[in-house]
């Protein structure tokens, strides 16, 4: 890559949310924001290589992504409609402005995609498009969509937002933790679709949305650096990104925890996370009730600090799932507590535990791949060969499937 | 802005008939706020007609134009200044009439 293409790629990465989100605030309207922004990034990508790097890219691309939007409003309409409607919702917003906890467009433009009043899909497509910066083609190829299905999703949500008149701001105190965890939601999805990426013929890892997710985190990080639930998610990514690579085998094959080489872990990564987590638990210690993410950060926090699997402190882990049931009691996580339950006291009190949960979790795969380790290791082979079947029916990541068939195959007949 | 506000029924789990006082209580916070437009209860939908003169001839039908489980039992017209206020507004108003609300924006 040349120097200036490199400017280019450095100035869209740090620039892009920043521009789209001053250009929304300005105009009222994310449409023409949207596309100002794509002109401006189109034009340092003509003019840059000739006329060398601007010394602020990120000022030179305000400026001209602000005169394209400018320019189209006139261009469209001289005066006319879309004008006073831009300019009326700008006065809006200026008006009802302090309300805002903090003063940064980029958060305004978050909240806007991810408010509750759009369908999740909607906001997970419309996060990577206005904040994240990602194409429609690029998201289309992560979420297995077509371009089609993505740009018309997001440019329905656009409308809505013009249509319902969705607000550009940062929501009030007294929603603001539940805005917050909408937020997360989202981000925690992207996340995991990269994390464990569905689709039988794709690659079981998409780090491409991983690093977006956690870039997206870190920014929502800088701007509510006082949020608990941000920094524990924030550290949970960062603690499972840090294992990503060592997850799946060389033959494609799903990696279970324990088996991972624990020197191939990111060692960086591990050390943030840690920070995160140390960061947290005295925030804790004054009193500040940890959230679902900073519990799930703080048992991630505990296998990462293993240096052998076997050193595992599973009565920590045990300990932090028994919290987190009591903070949401779904059957997910009373499964993913029994498999602390079965380490500490063995494979024979867990089954049970996991038993129990079948009404609920029939047809998810985690289910069916935890009772038949659970029956493997009670010797129970014709039962575990049957649990991992259905397992491997439900399961919807490649390498997972993979893991699971090897299992299976491997049961004494 | 102005919203309108849907209140929906449904015949197989009707909410409950006692909300009148208190959703009187609640358009007269509406009035006061400067939020409330106009607020109305509807007659049962088999009370409704639909009428096409797009023919020849305008056709009288009984009934409503669409039978379905869920009908529209009231309507409310709101002024806010977005989408935000409306919804909050709505959660609170669900609360009070025992049923659900869709809110729409008019163009």
């Amino acid at each position: 890559m040349s120097d200036v293409e490199d400017a280019i790629a450095r100035a869209y990465r740090a620039e892009w949310a920043v521009i789209v989100a001053g250009l929304a605030g300005r105009f009222g309207d994310l449409d023409l924001a949207e596309e100002s922004a794509a002109e401006a990034f189109a034009t340092a990508v003509a003019r840059w290589p000739s006329d060398g790097v601007p010394p602020k890219p990120g000022a030179w691309l305000m400026i001209t992504a602000t005169r394209k939007g400018i320019d189209r409003i006139r261009r469209e309409n001289r005066r006319t409609e879309k004008h006073t409607e831009a300019q009326s919702m700008f006065d809006v917003n200026a008006e009802s402005e302090p309300v805002g906890v903090i003063d940064d467009d980029r958060l305004r433009l978050i909240f806007t995609c991810c408010h509750p009043a759009l369908a999740v899909e909607s906001r997970l497509a419309l996060t990577l498009r206005m904040v994240g910066g990602l194409t429609v083609a690029e998201i289309a190829r992560a979420f297995l969509a077509s371009e089609s299905a993505i740009g018309q999703r997001i440019t329905r949500a656009k409308a809505k937002i013009k249509a319902a008149r969705i607000p550009y701001r940062v929501p009030s105190d007294d929603d603001l933790a539940d805005r917050v965890t909408g937020v997360l939601t989202v981000l925690f999805l992207v996340f995991n679709e990269g994390y464990l990426a569905t689709g039988a013929d794709t690659d079981p890892v998409r780090p491409e949305l991983t690093a977006e997710a956690i870039r997206l985190t870190r920014l929502v990080r800088m701007l509510l650096p006082e949020d608990g639930e941000v920094a524990g998610l924030l550290a949970m990514m960062l603690l499972s990104e840090a294992r990503r690579t060592a997850r799946i085998a060389s033959t494609g094959q799903l990696v279970p925890l324990a088996e991972q080489d624990r020197g191939s872990w990111d060692a960086a990564l591990i050390a943030e996370g840690h920070r995160l987590v140390r960061e947290r638990l005295s925030a804790a210690a004054a009193g500040d009730a940890p959230g679902r993410y900073q519990i799930l950060a703080a048992i991630n926090a505990v296998h990462t600090s293993a240096r052998e699997s076997r050193d595992t402190d599973w009565s920590q882990v045990l300990a932090l799932y028994d919290q987190l049931v009591n903070l949401d009691p779904s059957p997910i996580i009373a499964l993913n507590r029994a498999i602390a339950v079965a380490e500490l006291d063995g494979p024979g009190a867990a089954l049970p535990i996991v038993d129990r949960l079948e009404r609920d979790l029939a047809g998810y795969h985690s289910f069916h791949a935890t009772r038949a380790d659970l029956l493997r290791r009670l010797g129970r082979g014709e039962d575990a060969r049957a649990a991992y079947g259905q397992a491997i029916d439900l399961a919807g990541n490649a390498a997972e499937i993979a893991y699971l068939t090897a299992k299976r195959d491997s049961l004494p007949s | 802005m102005q919203y309108l506000v849907s209140v929906i029924d449904d015949r197989a789990d009707p909410g409950s008939s006692d909300r009148r006082p208190a959703i009187s209580e609640f358009n007269e916070r509406l009035i006061s706020g400067g939020y409330w437009v106009f607020a109305g209860g509807l007659a049962d939908p088999d009370a409704a007609t639909v009428i096409d003169n797009r023919g020849e001839h305008p056709v009288f039908t009984d009934g409503p134009f669409v039978e379905s489980k869920e009908y529209l039992a009231g309507v409310w017209v709101w002024e806010a200044p977005d989408l935000d206020v409306a919804l909050t507004l709505a959660a609170e108003a669900s609360r009070i009439c025992d049923r659900k609300l869709e809110v729409r924006p008019f163009q």
